[in-house]
């Protein structure tokens, strides 16, 4: 038998390895990225167009087409999957109907990203004849966002506590007056951190937009320009060995955007705790 | 049941409420059974008995708020000034404007003061600024809390007080100008001082309106009400029944039936 204190301090120590290797990858993805990305990122970077076989000069089209996309996807995305958490979380009769429902939402998020990419060429592009677009790589970014936004949501539904709704309804409130005015206006701050997950979500996906949005590079000024997100250009600029410098400030600027959205959610997470002690 | 009519208030043509041979299930479970009784106008009559006697739930059969319950059904009739409110072509939604409510917890919206009492008549299309401001101050000096908040009424209603919170749901409520108050153990998640305002409040507002309290504290329902209904599961899983209702004084000091005494000597619940 080992020394009970023998094997405590063991335990103790496989527990904080594991925990600082977890810490240790985060620092050493981030670290590689700032290390070699850091030096290229200049505003000139940052503002201008790339020029040239080996794509000097800046990224700035990718930009415009990243948020371009990610905004449109959010307009699409957000009424739809709000309506639809309504109405499962107040409305639906909780049964089979319901679970079938959110188990397909559930199934939806786990599908693989270049499945949607290649199901949105077939469909948005070729089938309905957008063509590679804004609008065909934000429909298919949407549903990758779809059941993450429409779960929150029902999630942040459900955590309105019922005697507030009571409260509503014991004035004479419908229901439907009950949801718009009391339901979603509490539920509003985890509603927009789900929607700021998903949009961080879509900011890094690279497999949809490939297949949706083409790889042009183009100041996207309509909702049917192509463009080429900021992911792509990454993806180009690294597989060809275009230019590796540029790849890396590419893939710096994206992370920072990424941690941003990350970063807000926490904001307002944090402050919906705060507001409801 | 053998109680029904012994239990039964006297059932009077000016009684506010009347209840005649009132069942209530939720799904199987027959929670109320052989409930009669008659509820008057400008008086506070106080619900008593052990917990899970059926009392709170007899109290949302008044307003109907059962009806948000999944599986509940209800038998009998009750009548709201003559007028069966389970009957065809009554809208529970009006019912509850009329039937106001008072919950067990404090519940002000997430919003400001000023929108938790303006909330009811907005419902109901009110949205003159001036009418509301009116509304607003007349319900809040009406549940005694204006002058406690006059200066703050864009703050949040979730950063007053329990008890302050607790007669901001009642401004809420009279804001919809109700007819009838339920207050569902309106004191128990409250402070001290806060239950002797209440209290006080519910003695000012019974000029006005028909107020019925469920409590579980009798010394509670001695001082606030004139006629006071006991009620008693006898077994786990049997329906509830009204053993005794009648003018609180009565009650207290001579009960009728040997259960209410030894309810209210302490005996039991």
């Amino acid at each position: 038998m080992m020394d009970k204190r023998v094997a405590n301090a063991i335990a103790m120590a496989l527990l904080w390895i594991a925990a600082i290797s977890t810490v240790g990858i985060l620092v050493a993805v981030i670290g590689y990225v700032v290390w070699n990305g850091i030096g290229h990122i200049s505003p000139a970077f940052i503002f201008t167009w790339p020029h040239g076989v080996n794509a000097e000069g800046g990224i700035w089209p990718t930009i415009v087409s990243t948020l371009y996309v990610t905004a449109l996807a959010m307009l699409i995305v957000t009424p739809v999957a709000i309506l639809a958490a309504v109405y499962l979380a107040e409305y639906a009769k909780q049964g089979r109907l319901v679970s079938t429902i959110r188990f397909a939402a559930d199934s939806l998020a786990s599908v693989p990203s270049i499945v949607m990419g290649l199901f949105g060429l077939a469909l948005f592009v070729e089938g309905l004849g957008f063509g590679f677009s804004m609008l065909s790589a934000a429909l298919a970014l949407s549903f990758l966002m779809l059941p993450i936004v429409m779960r929150t949501t029902e999630e942040a539904i459900r955590a309105v506590p019922k005697y507030i709704r009571w409260g509503s309804y014991g004035l004479g409130a419908t229901k439907w007056q009950t949801v718009r005015r009391t339901v979603l206006p509490a539920a509003t701050p985890r509603i927009i951190t789900g929607i700021i997950l998903a949009t961080g979500r879509a900011v890094g996906e690279t497999a949809v937009v490939i297949y949706t949005m083409g790889q042009a590079v183009n100041l996207p000024v309509t909702p049917l320009d192509s463009g080429r997100p900021m992911t792509v250009h990454l993806f180009l600029l690294a597989m060809e060995g275009i230019n590796l410098p540029a790849a890396y400030g590419t893939a710096l600027l994206l992370m920072v955007m990424i941690l941003a959205f990350n970063l807000a959610a926490r904001y307002m997470l944090r402050r919906n705790r705060r507001m409801s002690r | 049941m053998i109680l029904g009519a012994a239990a039964s208030g006297s059932l009077d043509a000016r009684d506010k409420i009347s209840v005649r041979g009132l069942e209530f299930y939720y799904g199987d479970f027959h929670a109320l059974t052989g409930i009669s009784c008659g509820i008057k106008a400008n008086a506070v009559t106080a619900f008593i008995g052990p917990s899970g006697c059926g009392k709170s739930t007899f109290l949302r059969c008044l307003n109907r708020m059962n009806d948000l319950i999944p599986d509940t059904r209800v038998e009998g009739k009750l009548l709201i000034d003559g007028r069966d409110i389970y009957g065809e072509g009554v809208d529970p939604v009006d019912l509850r404007r009329r039937v106001g409510m008072i919950f067990q917890q404090p519940n002000p919206f997430p919003m400001s003061i000023y929108d938790n009492v303006a909330y009811g008549p907005r419902l109901h299309g009110m949205k003159r600024k001036a009418e509301l401001d009116e509304i607003v101050q007349k319900s809040l000096e009406r549940a005694n809390l204006w002058k406690e908040v006059k200066d703050i009424l864009g703050r949040g209603g979730l950063e007053l007080s329990g008890g302050q919170q607790q007669r901001l749901c009642i401004a809420r409520v009279l804001a919809v100008q109700p007819e009838v108050l339920l207050m569902d153990e309106p004191c128990s998640a409250i402070d001290p001082t806060s239950v002797q305002k209440i209290e006080d409040l519910m003695a000012e507002l019974k000029a006005n309106y028909t107020i019925v309290i469920v409590t579980h504290n009798m010394q509670q329902a001695a001082r606030v009400s004139e006629y006071t209904a006991f009620f008693l599961q006898e077994a786990a899983g049997e329906a509830a029944v009204l053993v005794e209702y009648g003018r609180t004084a009565e009650l207290f000091t001579s009960p009728r039936d040997k259960r209410t005494e030894d309810y209210i000597t302490g005996r039991f619940g």
